[in-house]
């Protein structure tokens, strides 16, 4: 309610005629308004005065509902903006000495030396140095990430602050044209561009708008043929009603709220388009690393070797595994029943390049886990590391005293309910294509597991361009993630191309969207915010036509059973006075609109199914919904008005 | 139950014709073969059969050959005194020529004349029976045209509209006619050169009772849904429509091929079932509108209709209710403008009911070709918005539902209300003409108003009569939205076709709504009716609905 009185200003500052063309119903109803009131002035009355009021008051909550979801992005905006504050940028010249410009002076190819404490000017690639980066202004992730040149780490992003070491940053965006202000003025809808998909519709609903112009344009010289001439302000009143005012006021709202939906989600896209098409995306690229399965390998299995009882064998590995604060060190702990010291003394081995071992000093007895390469092995050790290698695991040996125990299996988990969300978007008619550096055999046993439509193994840049190009002749959308230099042809190729904000600039330029987070996974959600951005456009269309039923129902009797009694058979909802049953549709009309802004700001509700069943779910709710709500609606409107004196 | 039997038999000789004729017209749009009078008439006519053209050409080619076709028949008529078996029946005045010439050409058929006082035989044969094959081959081009619009992928080529047009007439058309008009003659009906016959009449006095070549006239007239009569009382006359067998080859004839071109349509798209969909809601949507007339007509109150023992005025004794109901609903179902009983007398919810069937665009099963790019029309926004419930960029038969398409379905209905509504608005101002031209007044003379021109515009061709049309703002108002009920469509119809073919076809997943089964033809059926009735409710209201209820 507070957002509704807070963007009150804007919404009357768009009744501005030039605002008020670009949404071709909505000027109908602007322009209806106008002669409505020049109408109401001449001859004035309760009826027409209230009609006319009602009429702009439809106009202006159009107005509200842009403005509210203006406001909104706005918010977002300012949060993002609050990145871009100005800086001054230390420039590097090529004889290497350095001159303090602001950041907005700075251009693309310029070099910039940044150190810690310092905030990165703009967006670039590091070219020198290694560095900490506090990203958490953009990311919200206070972790600190690494930068360094060269390699797929090397992207910056303006407004980041450094916190150790010193680098030299190349910038690769001019000031003003970065991603990140690309999607301000998007959030904002200053440059929002409307969609194809949104001025297919929008067409549409003119066509519409101008049948029911015309429908009641040659209304008028047959009542005055029936010997029941309407006034004007009452053939408004039915136009009004019957032209989609519904949705073509919320459409602006439901664009905008769609980009903010994303910016929630911490993804940053480049274009309206690029959210539209990922409705449409037929086949996922996936990564496998990250997205299917966990970024780092997961110990599975612990295999005795040499007649080893597996127990002995357990706590060997558990405590080799004590000091190890890697990922798989504590997926070792977690396989063996959780770190527990031992309570005699002990001393603790680190991890070393040269033995490439860590383990565990208890009195006389060494117990470590390493590479096979670094213990003495048997026969049968060769077979269990040989077995495990060749399946696309990493084996680790264990042993104590230079005697082998046993291997521990690391290998690929896949995340836990992946299957389901597979099954999920094959049901949404979606493929999914699992990407992978991996052995055909390794990436056969893991598409398997995580139950993914097809794989492409040992997947080089060119192979990944090569299968997009081959899904889009076949006419299908394809969305991919990347990261690396070497994806940005694939990206750039792609319908909808995720770049991880962690990637190289090359990437994220490439690409249509940015993932703040750098989380893959987040396209399946990318792909649900594209539907449900049309699904609620489709919903509201489809209620906004469906209430037309009963406005006849209200209004042709009212219009009419005066000259021609039989007419008002049609008055089912018993409305009061012929002037109540009219100025209660009028109400509904406009009140409607307010009463689904925040369906339009949320958007509708979308569960994975298949077509058909959306289609029904959706057709039953909006459908019938829309043809029943309003008979209930102008019933009840109707109750108050008739108590209005000069009305009733 | 003479009716249900009428019914019955009409449905088995229609789904015996199903098939083959269906996949007959599928092999004669894709067969690459010419038969020699095929290439014999390329020849004269200067056009290489083997190249194909753009949706503009194929345009192009549609609109002059039907502005040469109006100016050809309006020159035809205005000679009639240079020609053969004219029987001194003199020029015909410029007002009636231009409203028949556009009338014929645009396959309405609308007659604001008498046709054995005005027409004479070879204005009959060469002109408007000409008119009835070719106009009506166009219009079965268009739909090709639009159908390879969604089964080709790539290029821009929609075919060569000449051809289509030739192998229409030669091919479907002519050897269908030519049988039906010997199984009319044998049925009972005309067939002559001669004026008339001089009769005695019972008092004594005598009287010439014309005669006409009307049987091979009568098999194109329901074949290619035109419905211009060669006797004024069109099927209602006896020379025309003798006896409940013809009535029913006529019933057969007028829907055999809008009926049929929903098989062709599923050929040529691959999927049979795509077609057999679309033929489900036009049946649907006939039965409904065909159940509401027969029982508005058996059940019409009235002190007449009481003594009668039915609402039988205006109609004949020899085709009872049932008979009537059926061929009006045939008629303005498929814009064929033949009548074998007053429209005028029919009840207030009968004669609504025939209106509203019009309205709907005439796509139960509509004319020939216009019902089913019609269908395809409505089927493009039905898709769009069913695409959008679904969250996906709409599509339909794998091809992509995006501005331009959805610009050019837009035209294409809108043609038909804007010219029916204005017309009849514009009309409605006009007391001095209403004055002269109505009989009726009160709802039944806005039903009349209202009646001519969705006729007009919806290129039906038939006439609620009660209203006289020949005033010179009737004869050109209704010449006008002939012509622009008809060519703005198709013009709409081929852009669209256009800009279907140079798309690829998006391959069927999970995601894609499937367009076979009773959710799509509900959607579809949903999206005829609902266009229709928000479009017209306000207009029926006020004429029919009035009537119905008072």
């Amino acid at each position: 309610m507070t957002r509704l009185a807070a963007s009150l200003p804007d919404a009357l500052r768009k009744l501005h005629p030039r605002h008020q063309l670009h949404n071709p119903v909505m000027f109908v109803v602007w322009l209806g308004s106008l002669l409505a009131t020049g109408y109401a002035v001449a001859d004035p009355g309760v009826f027409p005065i209230l009609v006319t009021a009602w009429l702009w008051l439809t106009v202006l909550f159009a107005n509200l509902a842009e403005a509210v979801a203006e406001g909104r992005g706005r918010a977002r905006a300012e949060s993002l903006r609050r990145t871009r504050k100005d800086t001054m940028a230390r420039r590097l010249a090529a004889d290497g000495t350095e001159t303090l410009v602001p950041g907005a002076e700075l251009r693309v190819g310029d070099r910039v030396v940044v150190e810690a404490g310092q905030v990165i000017p703009g967006d670039g690639d590091v070219v020198e140095g290694v560095a900490a980066v506090d990203e958490s202004a953009i990311t919200g992730e206070s972790a600190p990430v690494v930068r360094e040149s060269g390699g797929d780490l090397s992207s910056v992003t303006g407004g980041t602050t450094v916190l150790s070491d010193r680098i030299v940053v190349r910038i690769s965006t001019a000031p003003g044209e970065s991603f990140v202000d690309r999607m301000i003025a998007l959030v904002e809808g200053a440059s929002r561009q409307r969609t194809p998909n949104e001025i297919a519709l929008t067409i549409l609903l003119s066509t519409l708008t101008v049948i029911f112009l015309l429908a009641v344009l040659a209304l008028r010289p047959m009542a005055a043929y029936s010997g029941a001439a309407q006034p004007v302000v009452v053939l408004v009143a039915l136009l009004v009603c019957l032209i989609p005012t519904t949705i073509s006021a919320l459409l602006s709202a439901i664009g905008i709220a769609g980009m903010d939906r994303l910016v929630r989600r911490n993804v940053l896209a480049g274009s309206g388009r690029a959210v539209e098409a990922a409705g449409d995306v037929s086949t996922l690229l996936l990564d496998k690393t990250g997205t299917i399965t966990f970024g780092n390998r997961r110990a599975t299995e612990l295999i005795p070797v040499d007649g080893t009882p597996l127990p002995v064998l357990t706590e060997a590995a558990r405590l080799a595994s004590l000091a190890d604060g890697t990922p798989e060190g504590r997926s070792v702990l977690e396989l063996c029943g959780g770190p527990v010291e031992p309570a005699e003394p002990h001393e603790f081995v680190p991890f070393t390049a040269r033995t490439r071992m860590s383990g565990i000093d208890l009195g006389d007895r060494r117990i470590r886990k390493g590479a096979a390469s670094g213990f003495p092995v048997t026969a049968e050790t060769r077979l269990v590391v040989d077995e495990i290698s060749a399946a696309g695991g990493t084996p680790l040996v264990v042993a104590e005293n230079d005697t082998v125990l046993g291997v521990i299996r690391l290998s690929d988990v896949v995340k836990p309910a992946m299957r389901e969300r597979f099954a999920e978007l094959r049901r949404m008619g979606i493929r999914t294509v699992m990407v992978t550096g991996d052995n055909p055999l390794t990436a056969k046993a893991i598409a398997a597991e995580s139950g993914v439509d097809d794989y492409l193994a040992e997947a080089t840049p060119e192979d990944k361009l090569t299968l997009i190009r081959s899904e889009q002749e076949g006419g299908r959308l394809v969305a991919m993630t990347g990261d690396g230099t070497n994806d940005a042809p694939a990206l750039a190729r792609s319908d909808v191309g995720v770049a991880m904000n962690s990637g190289t600039a090359a990437a994220k330029e490439a690409g249509n969207m940015v993932d703040l987070d750098s989380d893959p996974t987040k396209l399946i959600e990318i792909v649900e915010i594209g539907k449900q951005l049309l699904i609620t456009r489709g919903a509201l269309t489809t209620f906004s036509i469906a209430n037309d039923l009963a406005k006849y129902f209200a209004i042709l009797p009212a219009m009419f059973a005066g000259i021609l009694p039989q007419l008002d058979r049609l008055n089912v909802m018993n409305l009061a006075t012929p002037r109540s049953a009219i100025l209660s549709a009028v109400i509904f009309n406009a009140l409607v609109i307010v009463a689904l802004v925040p369906l339009a700001l949320r958007g509708v509700r979308y569960r994975p199914a298949s077509a058909s069943a959306l289609l029904r779910r959706n057709l039953l709710v909006y459908g019938l919904g829309g043809v029943a709500t309003p008979f209930a609606g102008i019933w009840l409107i109707d109750l108050l008005v008739r108590l209005i004196p000069g009305i009733g | 139950m003479t009716g249900l039997l009428q019914v019955g038999l009409l449905v088995v000789a229609l789904a015996a014709a199903y098939k083959p004729l269906g996949d007959h017209m599928a092999s004669v749009y894709t067969s690459t073969g010419h038969w020699r009078v095929e290439r014999a008439i390329y020849r004269v006519v200067r056009v290489d059969p083997g190249s194909e053209q753009r949706w503009t050409t194929y345009a192009a080619g549609v609109l002059g050959f039907s502005f040469a076709g109006i100016v050809l028949l309006y020159l035809i008529q205005r000679v009639q005194p240079l020609l053969p078996f004219g029987f001194g029946r003199g020029a015909v005045e410029p007002g009636i020529a231009f409203n028949t010439a556009i009338s014929f050409v645009t396959n309405t058929n609308w007659q604001s004349y008498v046709p054995e006082a005005v027409m004479g035989h070879s204005v009959q044969m060469l002109g408007l029976t000409t008119q009835n094959f070719v106009s009506a081959a166009v219009g079965m081009s268009v739909a090709v045209a639009l159908v390879r619009g969604f089964a080709r992928t790539g290029g821009d080529r929609l075919g060569n509209f000449w051809v289509d047009l030739t192998r229409g007439v030669i091919r479907i058309l002519l050897p269908i006619a030519a049988v039906s008009a010997v199984v009319l003659i044998a049925g009972g009906v005309v067939q002559s050169l001669a004026a008339g016959v001089d009769v005695t009449n019972p008092d004594g006095s005598s009287s010439t009772i014309p005669l006409a070549p009307a049987a091979s006239q009568e098999a194109i007239k329901e074949l290619g849904t035109n419905g211009g009569g060669i006797f004024n009382a069109n099927s209602a006359h006896p020379f025309e429509n003798p006896n409940a067998f013809t009535n029913l080859v006529e019933l057969f004839l007028l829907l055999v091929i809008p009926v049929s071109l929903t098989r062709t349509f599923g050929v040529l798209v691959g999927d049979r079932r795509q077609g057999r969909v679309l033929l489900g809601v036009m049946t649907a949507i006939f039965a409904a509108v065909l159940t509401v007339t027969w029982l508005a007509e058996a059940n019409a109150g009235g002190t007449a209709a009481t003594a009668a023992g039915a609402a039988m005025e205006g109609k004949e004794q020899r085709f009872g209710i049932a008979g009537s109901a059926l061929f009006s609903i045939a008629t303005t179902g498929t814009s064929t403008g033949a009548v074998n009983s007053m429209h005028d007398s029919f009840s207030g919810l009968g004669g609504g009911a025939q209106l509203l069937n019009m309205m709907f665009g005439e796509v139960a099963p509509g004319g020939v070709g216009s019902g089913l790019y019609g269908m395809l029309v409505l089927a493009v926004v039905a898709m769009f918005v069913s695409g959008l419930l679904v969250g996906r960029t709409p599509e339909y038969l794998g091809k992509k539902l995006g501005r331009r398409e959805v610009t050019c379905a837009a035209v294409a209905i809108l043609a038909m209300p804007t010219v029916l509504l204005l017309g009849t608005g514009i009309a409605l101002t006009m007391p001095a003409e209403l004055d002269r031209a109505l009989n009726n007044s009160g709802p039944h003379g806005l039903s009349e108003v209202l009646y001519a021109y969705t006729s007009a515009s919806n290129n039906n061709g038939s006439a609620f009569a009660g209203l006289t049309v020949t005033s010179p703002w009737f004869q050109s108002s209704l010449g006008l939205c002939m012509l622009l009920g008809r060519l703005v469509p198709i013009l709409a119809v081929l852009c669209l076709a256009g800009s279907l073919v140079a798309q690829p076809k998006v391959p069927r997943t999970a995601g894609t709504l499937p367009t076979t089964g009773p959710l799509f033809a509900s959607m579809l059926g949903g999206t005829v009716v609902l266009v229709a009735a928000l479009t017209f409710i306000p207009a029926l209201a006020l004429g029919p609905i009035a009537e119905a209820l008072a």
